[in-house]
């Protein structure tokens, strides 16, 4: 109660559409309490998901729902709710133009859904600069060769430029984007073939020997392919690195032993990446891995439910229940909660406009996109 | 391993985990019965049950639930003639016939144990299957894939109906709607009319619904009646078996090829049972009565989609690849288990694995008795005036149409697809060829580009490749074979009896079908190369099969043979204009107030004026399906479609 004019900003707004909305909108009513009270004993919380079912990010949200629910003031109910439909885009348009500032509802995005924003896409009517993150999830990637190439690290990935090496990308604007632009950076020769659905495919196209250089994410890399590496058939060659408080690019937590991206174009190279193309994919990076999940609220809710979110994450987080059940959802990675959330969500949403620039006109020139 | 395979039996057989089981049984009992409603839902409404959960009583009651659809969503195949999942959706052809002439208790005993023999095939095989399997599947690459895709079109050769230069057209209108969205190798998006709706593509339940379910309700609706005419519901439930028992080597082999299907990550579910289907006409020397009430129409998909399941789950477990819908939302539930699919299911995993292949067996054996005991009643639902069964009927594929997004738009798909499949019905364009073309047409497309892609044009040559060749050409061949020319399946009734004399609508229909395929030509040229190959392909295609069908129809009445078809040609009650119109008021009132209001208000005025119910029948029908509604979507957290009353005013659940 510290902010008075807050709440009863809130409340007003309700007042007012109280009036106007005949008596159907009678049922607001009791919403506008929650802003005040701040307690949310008794009421649903929606976790608006813009994936359908058994995705990442669904089983993401599945898995914190109950332990946000139990840090939450009051414990409350929540449930998640997909809003599938054009690639993600659909339902968080959606939520960004119906939910209300109440903390009954938040929104889980991705990269998937921070791309298109990053890149101009004209669909999007969402805007990352007014919503507000209260947690942030990374994940991580960890390209792999075939052994049949004979490349035994990183820092050898030289001897490779004279060679077209292929790889399985599910589109030229998904979340693969990010090895696309770390390949040009490397200097790598690489023919993208797309339609994959899912690194699954891609995973098994190279077991296959019809793809030579892949990814996958984390925990894919620990159970699918770390069985090829102690088999000998296929050798990691760097990870993508995860951003620290201050927005650095450091080694994945997953695999310690591994240098990520930024030090191996120092081994190949000699210095420090830097420049449009490296800001570009720089912003791509932490967008689509780093700070891969936001957990948003909508733009204008009061500080003190923003407040109760953030110590939530934090609370559930840290909760050694959740940290024993973590598994493969959350992976090794620190979770950016409190006051980490922010620099890593302004990284992950955020693109130098002639960074975009060169992106676009890289991906119209390359790969036929149109915007 | 054998030790271990008995004491996962043993751990299995808890009364902890075996009730877990029997409630994944029931709800999926529930689920599979719901047309178009199917695995994926099911599982959806089990997610967040998972927490906190032991991993054997989890994955006893979700491998219940996925071991009985296939099984239960024969109920509406055979009843109704509307497809219960993808998994059944060849049921129909000759399960609904045998449902008009009484036989439906003879249609589902066949039918469940078929179901219950592919389903115990799949276990066995997949127990074995899991240690060695792993060089098989990647042995199906890319080149495979297309190729495979190849053998799934080539079932349009039986499946054509009476006129094959039709069936090659509908094919071809499917395959463009199928392309419908953004382009596998290039993300460029064709067909879309700048909708978002449309970049993903027509959700696959919306097509089935939309060209099955919908037409069929409307005619049966002007019938008038209930759908069984004869008499003698409730009997030959041996005979049912005894058929199945009877054809053991065909239940065998259907279980086989849905198993290995199942297996291949890429091709997925909704082609198997057309596959099965397509095998049993091509095996059997008189094929006069398939699609017209042949028990082996019934027998060879329900074998084949049980045994699918078991197979589906080998990319699964091993891979970690998810090859149907259901099975990706199995894929997450095992991860929020802590379980991690991949090469250690068969090694130290397996305890696990077992379980699932334990869990299925037992749960193929519970959910067949449980069908078989339901059956009876469920049966004597086609003893019903239809007017009374209609609404529900309506409201369910609504209810599954707009899973896929959750919005007004899904319902608009859905009734797109419907006007569609009420003139492909009616002139006898045969929409099981529409289907097959539709679900292969992203395959086809994305594994013969990637194929190009990966092994240039030589990939023809890969031995693998050649043999799946070899065996679509004979299955071209034994398809054809004994066959006169015009003697194929009729998919969409008695050619014979829809000979028109005013030929103009069908006509007018065929004009408009060209103008389709000049569309997608149109878009085809819009795209960059590696885009545009398959519209335009498909729309040469379909357009020089259409001008040729033209061409027969304008010869006139009696020159055009079987290209003459108008099942409305006799018709004097107007056709199913009237009932649509119905339809179309519900979707219109949803569009003013909202799906679950515009349902109440449909349900009473529905009830009212066609069904002529008392007002105390239209309440508890309504009343009913009204609670059906909510309880099914508050357990999946859903907010039914809004209206323009949504747009404007924020209504308290279930209102808004």
């Amino acid at each position: 109660m510290t902010r008075p004019g807050t709440p009863y900003l809130s409340g007003r707004r309700d007042l007012l559409r109280l009036g106007a909305g005949l008596g159907a909108a009678a049922a607001t009513a009791p919403f506008a309490g929650s802003a005040q009270a701040q307690d949310f004993a008794g009421r649903t919380i929606e976790f608006v998901i813009p994936f359908a079912e058994a995705g990442g990010s669904d089983v993401w949200a599945r898995f914190m729902a109950p332990y946000l629910a139990k840090h939450l003031p009051g414990r409350p109910n929540v449930i998640v709710r997909n809003v599938p439909g054009g690639g993600s885009i659909t339902g968080t348009n959606t939520f960004y133009q119906r939910a209300r500032p109440d903390g009954l509802s938040f929104i889980g995005t991705s990269g998937s859904t921070q791309f298109p924003y990053l890149l101009g896409d004209p669909r999007v009517r969402y805007d990352y600069t007014k919503m507000i993150p209260t947690y942030v999830s990374p994940t991580g990637g960890v390209v792999y060769l075939p052994k049949s190439l004979g490349i035994e690290n990183a820092s050898q990935l030289g001897r490779l430029r004279d060679r077209e090496l292929v790889y399985g990308s599910q589109g030229a604007t998904s979340l693969d984007l990010v090895p696309m632009l770390a390949f040009r950076l490397l200097g790598l020769n690489v023919r993208f073939v797309f339609g994959m659905r899912g690194r699954g495919e891609a995973r098994l196209g190279l077991m296959r020997g019809e793809i030579t250089i892949d990814y996958q994410t984390s925990s894919a890399f620990l159970t699918q392919v770390m069985p090829l590496v102690q088999a000998g058939t296929a050798v990691p060659m760097f990870s993508y690195g995860v951003l620290d408080g201050q927005g650095n690019v450091q080694r994945d937590p997953s695999f310690p032993d591994l240098p990520h991206f930024v030090e191996v174009y120092e081994m190949l190279n000699g210095r420090k990446p830097s420049g449009v193309e490296f800001d570009a994919y720089l912003a791509f990076f932490a967008s689509g891995f780093a700070g891969q999940k936001p957990a948003l609220l909508p733009q204008g809710t009061p500080a003190n439910i923003v407040a109760a979110y953030k110590k939530a994450f934090a609370d559930a987080v840290a909760d050694p229940e959740l940290q024993a059940r973590k598994g493969d959802v959350l992976g090794e990675y620190k979770q950016a909660v409190g006051d980490d959330v922010d620099a890593v969500y302004r990284v992950a949403t955020s693109i130098k406009p002639e960074a975009r620039a060169w992106v676009r006109n890289f991906l119209t020139t390359n790969h036929n996109v149109r915007f | 391993m054998i030790d271990l395979f008995f004491a996962t039996l043993g751990n299995l057989l808890t009364l902890q985990h075996m009730s877990y089981m029997l409630a994944g049984v029931s709800l999926g009992l529930v689920i599979g019965v719901l047309p178009g409603v199917g695995g994926i839902a099911g599982l959806s409404l089990l997610l967040p049950f998972l927490y906190g959960m032991d991993a054997t009583s989890a994955l006893a009651m979700l491998i219940g639930l996925l071991a009985i659809i296939p099984t239960a969503d024969t109920f509406t195949s055979i009843l109704m003639g509307i497809p219960g999942s993808s998994a059944s959706q060849a049921t129909v052809l000759d399960g609904f016939p045998l449902a008009k002439q009484g036989q439906a208790a003879r249609a589902l005993s066949a039918a469940f144990a078929a179901s219950m023999i592919g389903g115990l095939f799949g276990a066995l095989l997949l127990t074995f299957a899991v240690l060695i399997a792993s060089p098989i599947i990647l042995s199906f690459g890319t080149a495979e894939l297309f190729m495979l895709t190849l053998f799934g079109l080539s079932m349009v050769g039986v499946l054509s109906g009476a006129n094959m230069v039709k069936g090659i057209a509908s094919a071809c209108l499917g395959l463009g709607f199928g392309l419908v969205g953004a382009a596998p190798a290039t993300s460029e998006y064709r067909m879309d009319f700048n909708l978002l709706y449309l970049i993903d593509g027509i959700p696959l339940v919306t097509v089935a619904l939309g060209i099955f379910a919908l037409p069929e309700i409307l005619d049966l609706l002007r019938g008038g009646g209930s759908i069984a005419q004869g008499a003698q519901l409730g009997r030959g439930w041996f005979r049912g078996v005894r058929d199945t028992l009877g054809n053991i080597w065909l239940t065998l082999r259907c279980s086989g090829i849905g198993a290995l299907i199942g297996a291949i990550p890429g091709i997925g579910g909704s082609v198997v049972d057309w596959i099965a289907y397509g095998h049993v006409v091509q095996t059997t020397r008189d094929k006069s009565q398939f699609g017209k009430g042949d028990i082996r129409g019934v027998i060879a998909p329900e074998s084949a989609n049980n045994a699918t399941a078991a197979g589906a789950l080998l990319p699964t477990l091993l891979f970690g690849i998810p090859g149907s819908g259901s099975m990706a939302i199995f894929l997450a539930a095992m991860i929020l288990l802590g379980i991690q699919p991949g090469p250690g299911m068969a090694s130290t995993d397996l305890g696990i694995t077992y379980t699932i292949i334990w869990s299925l067996a037992i749960a193929n054996v519970i959910g067949t008795a449980m069908c078989i005991l339901l059956a009876p009643g469920i049966a004597k639902l086609t003893a019903v005036r239809y007017a009374l069964i209609a609404p529900f009927m309506i409201m369910v594929i609504c209810f599954a149409a707009f899973q896929a997004t959750r919005s007004f738009a899904d319902l608009m798909a859905l009734l797109f697809m419907g006007i569609l499949g009420i003139f492909l019905r009616r002139f006898g364009w045969s929409r099981p060829a529409f289907l097959i073309g539709f679900v292969l047409a992203l395959g086809g497309e994305r594994y013969l580009y990637q194929a190009v892609q990966f092994y240039g044009w030589g990939f023809v040559t890969r031995p693998l490749v050649l043999v799946i060749a070899a065996i679509t050409i004979i299955s071209i061949w034994a398809g054809l074979r004994g066959t006169k020319s015009g003697s194929t399946i009729h998919t969409e009734g008695s050619a014979e009896t829809s000979v028109a004399r005013n030929m103009t609508p069908q006509i007018a229909f065929s004009c408009v079908v060209l103008a389709g395929f000049g569309f997608a030509i149109q878009q085809g040229l819009g795209v960059s190369f590696l885009a545009q190959i398959f519209p335009i392909a498909v729309g040469i295609v379909g357009g020089l099969a259409t001008l040729l069908l033209l061409v027969q129809q304008a010869r006139g009445p009696v020159a055009a043979g079987s290209a003459n078809f108008d099942s409305e040609a006799e018709a004097r009650d107007g056709g199913p204009w009237r009932f649509l119109l119905w339809f179309l008021g519900f979707m219109g009132a949803i569009g003013l107030v909202g799906f679950f209001a515009a349902l109440v208000g449909f349900f009473m005025v529905f009830l009212r004026v066609v069904a002529r119910s008392s007002w105390v029948q239209a309440v508890a029908l309504t009343a009913g399906a009204g609670g059906l509604m909510l309880v099914l979507a508050n357990a999946l957290n859903l907010v039914f479609p809004g209206g323009l009353l949504q747009e404007y005013f924020d209504l308290p659940w279930p209102f808004r």
